[in-house]
């Protein structure tokens, strides 16, 4: 009988040898950083999606959904982004995290699916692209930080995945990701039933990504929805804007007077230049 | 607030319990659903028992990304090894290539494997591959941070060459005890039967798992226990 949380099998005290690199990622760079920040030295912020990104499966497919604000620090730097990601005519990918890595994250594999389908001719299938997305995140160790809610229909069916920046991916009927995650959760918790019509889906997403917007600071402004139906996709951009700006003057910024032009002057161009074949060919 | 964002960042990892026992006729894999970051739980009806062939499965606890990622690999290897062998893959090869891949990365995974299955070779057999990377052979297994309430418990109650039925409820009785009293594991009772038949997938709701010390009976809603003891439910004075 043994057990595991105790039993740490060693084989001698000081087994650690230093051996030579064999080649793959080095994090040498994040220990540093890692022990700068720990000595008191201030790092710039990262352009984050403190966000609110949520998915569901409803009768005919999966629905995505995704608030619009992205953040640096206290910062709103983006009012109107978005987080809905295109990965393959029947996929599409919601991120939270750094926006710079959610948004490379999923154009690389995007197109990484874009030639395996030339190669293969056929429809991409979600369970491939999470594990294009998890290998990924798992070989940079949680560095690249992109949560992310995958969802799409296949000709296995609908699919809906999360998967975090350490690589670990999950499986669900309803999900949600981000700061807001927690108040998002509470909606799906307490309304989400099988079988919801498009209507009722896109009706509950757009409730739990509001709680979002609503009640965490990090997500905020408009609501994109995306619904994935088997051969049929439609992007709502903007699908609610539950924040509209009230102080906008009515009429927009006008210059003064139109610029003049004071004079224009035109040089064609006039060398053309020649390629003259020079030296012998090479010989066998 | 800074705390909760912290948890959420956090690496997400299964404080579970996880068993695995040996019957007379095969193994039973038992596992809880609950995977969680930090104080969160992110998934409460996950499944920890993971397929790698026809005949083996195997019960992952610790860091969720290491333990996918090593049964993600080990399941590749077994497919092409069944390929080459042109017949289902013994469950000691399976637990040795676990072995391999968590002993020689040992200083980048944080999980503990258990690895059951059957083969005609042998019959139900149990490893496990703790933390370090080593493989024991034993007639029954228990991990992850639930394990801890359970050694007193199986040294007590298991036994040589039990019926599958014994087994099982064995399983369940343990898993829901370790639900009981470790925070880190909740949910649903997952169980996977490996025998001479093949395999069969049963799943024990969180609301008929047996209760145990001052537990509540399951409730679908405050209403329903406000209800049960004839009140109404009164608005809160402010």
């Amino acid at each position: 009988m043994f057990g595991f949380s105790s039993l740490v099998v060693r084989m001698s005290s000081s087994s650690i040898v230093e051996a030579p690199p064999k080649g793959g990622f080095s994090f040498d760079l994040c220990k540093r950083n890692e022990m700068l920040s720990g000595k008191g030295v201030k790092h710039p912020n990262y352009r984050k999606t403190g966000t609110t990104i949520v998915g569901l499966i409803f009768q005919d497919g999966v629905i995505l959904g995704a608030d619009t604000r992205a953040t640096s620090g206290p910062i709103v730097c983006d009012k109107n982004c978005e987080k809905i990601h295109f990965m393959a005519p029947n996929i599409y990918c919601c991120g939270a995290g750094t926006a710079a890595d959610t948004e490379s994250v999923t154009d690389m594999v995007s197109s990484q699916l874009q030639l395996h389908r030339y190669h293969t001719g056929r429809e991409s299938r979600v369970i491939t692209a999470l594990t294009l997305l998890k290998k990924h995140l798992f070989n940079y160790q949680g560095h690249i930080s992109a949560a992310l809610v995958l969802g799409g229909v296949d000709c296995t069916g609908p699919h809906l995945h999360t998967i975090y920046p350490h690589g670990s991916t999950d499986t669900l009927p309803f999900a949600t990701m981000g700061s807001g995650s927690l108040a998002a959760m509470a909606v799906f918790e307490s309304k989400y039933k099988e079988g919801l019509n498009k209507e009722e889906g896109i009706k509950l997403v757009t409730e739990a990504i509001c709680s979002g917007i609503f009640n965490d600071l990090g997500s905020g402004s408009n609501v994109d929805v995306c619904v994935i139906t088997k051969g049929e996709k439609e992007y709502m951009r903007n699908h609610l804007k539950p924040n509209p700006r009230t102080y906008v003057s009515a009429r927009a910024y006008t210059f003064p007077k139109k610029i003049e032009v004071l004079s224009t002057k035109i040089t064609p161009l006039k060398e053309l230049a020649q390629v003259v074949e020079a030296g012998d060919a090479m010989e066998e | 607030m800074d705390t909760t964002l912290q948890d959420l960042n956090a690496p997400h990892s299964m404080g579970t319990t996880i068993i695995g026992v040996t019957y007379n006729g095969g193994v039973i894999l038992g596992a809880d659903s609950r995977t969680s970051t930090g104080m969160y739980v992110a998934n409460r009806a996950s499944d920890k028992i993971t397929q790698l062939t026809d005949n083996v499965y195997v019960c992952r606890s610790g860091s969720a990304a290491d333990s996918q990622i090593v049964s993600d690999y080990v399941r590749y290897f077994l497919h092409q090894h069944t390929i080459q062998l042109g017949q289902p893959s013994t469950v000691k090869v399976a637990a040795n290539l676990v072995r391999l891949l968590s002993y020689g990365n040992k200083n980048m995974l944080q999980t503990g494997i258990i690895v059951g299955g059957w083969d005609k070779y042998e019959g139900g057999k149990i490893y496990g591959v703790p933390l370090g990377g080593t493989l024991v052979e034993a007639p029954f297994a228990i991990g992850g941070s639930g394990s801890s309430y359970l050694y007193g418990f199986f040294d007590q109650v298991w036994k040589e060459g039990m019926t599958k039925e014994e087994a099982e409820q064995l399983v369940v009785k343990a898993v829901s005890l370790a639900i009981a009293r470790d925070g880190a594991s909740g949910g649903v009772v997952r169980t996977v039967v490996i025998n001479s038949d093949g395999v069969t997938r049963n799943f024990y709701p969180g609301d008929t798992l047996p209760l145990w010390h001052e537990e509540l009976e399951p409730h679908n809603s405050l209403l329903d226990i406000l209800n049960a003891q004839g009140q109404s439910p009164e608005p809160m004075n402010i």
